[in-house]
């Protein structure tokens, strides 16, 4: 029988899908964890991975999947850290049959695995097509002849159902990141679902953390201005959080990176719009009181979250195929080379041209001066580069079309201005995302454990 | 005297689709005065006109002593369809540095 606990601590093992290994190695085994939450969903991710699912029906689980695991059982399993995570993608359940058969092969002959279901609503969107887009307006029903995926954000109930067996894993497809958090907190701590000052303090310590070593000095450091310690081996967060709802941050001692008013200021304002309604799966977050306060060199106290009730409805990723993009890169170096540039750019457009290629959309970059922020901004007074290089990429419905690009580009080593080198090229298929909010009743989520517990 | 926001704060990006958020946090009460008085929507707006077609929504957090910009329409129509290289514009956080203020 299971019994709350009047205090816990959770780690990040990861931040997104192509995320460290190494820190969450770390936290594993030295972390004194009670849980490790992988986050590795991007929004179109189910969508790719839908696709690769039609083509193996084994497979459409995130492609890091078996080498974290691999990375991280051992530890877990030896320390008691149970795993919460959404690497299960678009097939959830041969995640947890691929994590089962990793762990046999280190020994751990019958590793029990809770599997969510209930995200993918795909069918349940085919059946109402009349559901507004959020970026427009329009019925979702112009989609549907291309919708590679559905998903709905699940909440933290299901991460609680999914401890709730004793399973030492948990196995999602699309939950919302915070929820993967909050829900270990639900089951660990005895937390009630309706609870909303608690629910706003999980949410906020899950949001500070699922972007993993963003709140302990990654994408931060600017040399000079914000330096930190060991930047080669920055540290992943851990959460305590006690019952009664108190927070503090903190990382191992002598893992890299820092953990600082500073580095929870920007990740806490990370991705949030407006700071009075971050919405989630299970609450509505304000944060306009949150304050930070530094404990010691590696811990910070978080105070402040405050919550509304959750909405009735749940947001839906849609994932559809958008056609094709390509694009070639050439570079020219020393004297006269953005003319050399500029001139490349109008031979391959008016190739293209007689070809009889138009496209929607055509993007023309000088990396080292335009590609980031626009010639507006960094042409204006500053001396030419030495070196530039040119970058032409246009979308296309027509996949010939999108593959003419890197060709009329890759032809100009020969064809072209004097002195173009390092070409490249490549072409991809764009899946686009977009979204709809369907009434939480219509959604049907199941856990069902693999293995014997 | 004009001063760069890079000496006042320090910056994080985001996106949400083909919305682009900024934080601007201060250094100091008064990088913080400075910052809340002059780096107004209107001259964000100005220093993104190229990148973004807008608008621009400010918050205030003012026990952070941050600022938060939600610059709409700044993504190349977002993150999966954009055929910029940075297409999360991780990199817009350094555009807002290099704006110029009075001080």
């Amino acid at each position: 029988m299971h019994t709350p606990k009047n205090s816990i601590r959770v780690g990040t093992g990861a931040g997104f899908s192509d995320d460290r290994i190494e820190p969450a190695v770390d936290l594993a085994e030295r972390g004194a964890l009670d849980y490790l939450v992988f986050e590795c969903l991007a929004e179109r991710t189910i969508a790719r991975e839908n696709l690769t699912r039609l083509k193996d029906p084994e497979r459409g689980y995130t492609p890091y999947l078996v080498e974290r695991f691999q990375a991280v059982l051992p530890a877990c399993v030896r320390n008691g850290v149970r795993i919460v995570t959404n690497m299960g993608a678009a097939n959830p359940l041969g995640a947890a049959r691929a994590v089962r058969r990793e762990a046999k092969a280190l020994g751990i002959a019958d590793l029990p695995v809770a599997v969510v279901t209930g995200d993918d609503v795909a069918d349940i969107v085919r059946k109402n097509p009349q559901l507004p887009l959020m970026e427009n307006g329009t019925p979702v029903e112009s989609l549907l002849p291309h919708m590679a995926s559905a998903n709905v954000y699940l909440g933290a109930d299901v991460i609680r159902d999914g401890l709730a067996t004793g399973a030492p894993v948990v196995m999602t497809g699309r939950v919302s990141d915070p929820s993967l958090f909050l829900g270990t907190m639900l089951h660990g701590l005895g937390w009630s679902y309706d609870d909303y000052a608690k629910l706003a303090t999980g949410t906020l310590a899950g949001h500070l953390m699922e972007c993993a070593a963003q709140v302990t000095g990654g994408c931060f450091i600017d040399p000079g201005k914000k330096d930190c310690d060991d930047p080669v081996n920055i540290g992943f967060p851990y959460a305590d959080i006690r019952a009664d709802g108190h927070l503090t941050l903190g990382k191992l001692e002598d893992s890299g990176g820092r953990l600082d008013v500073m580095t929870c200021t920007e990740q806490i304002l990370y991705e949030m719009h407006d700071p009075t309604s971050y919405i989630t799966p299970d609450c509505i977050l304000d944060i306009t009181d949150v304050e930070f306060a530094q404990e010691s060199k590696h811990r910070v106290r978080v105070t402040g979250a405050k919550a509304r009730p959750r909405t009735p409805t749940y947001k839906v990723v849609v994932g559809y195929h958008d056609g094709y993009i390509g694009e070639g890169e050439v570079g020219y170096a020393g004297p006269n080379a953005l003319a050399r540039a500029k001139l490349a750019e109008k031979i391959v457009r008016e190739r293209l041209r007689a070809r009889g290629f138009t496209y929607p959309e055509i993007r023309v970059d000088y990396i080292g001066m335009s590609s980031l922020h626009g010639m507006g901004v960094s042409g204006k007074g500053r001396p030419e580069p030495y070196e530039v290089r040119l970058r032409i990429a246009a979308r296309s419905p027509d996949r010939k079309a999108a593959l003419a690009v890197g060709f009329e580009v890759r032809t100009l080593h020969v064809n072209g201005p004097s002195g173009g080198g390092g070409g490249s090229n490549a072409i991809r298929e764009v899946l686009a995302v977009k979204s709809i909010l369907i009434p939480r009743a219509l959604v049907k989520t199941a856990v069902t454990v693999e293995g014997t517990l | 005297m004009s001063i760069k926001v890079y000496e006042l704060g320090h910056a994080r990006a985001g996106d949400k689709g083909n919305t682009s958020n900024v934080s601007v946090t201060a250094y100091s009460d008064e990088a913080w005065r400075i910052l809340r008085s002059q780096l107004t929507a209107e001259r964000v707006m100005q220093a993104y006109a190229e990148i973004a077609k807008g608008p621009v929504t400010r918050y205030e957090l003012p026990k952070l002593k941050a600022l938060n910009f939600v610059i709409e329409n700044a993504l190349g129509g977002g993150v999966t369809v954009s055929l910029a290289q940075d297409m999360h514009g991780k990199s817009l956080s350094f555009l807002m540095l290099d704006v110029e203020l009075n001080g």
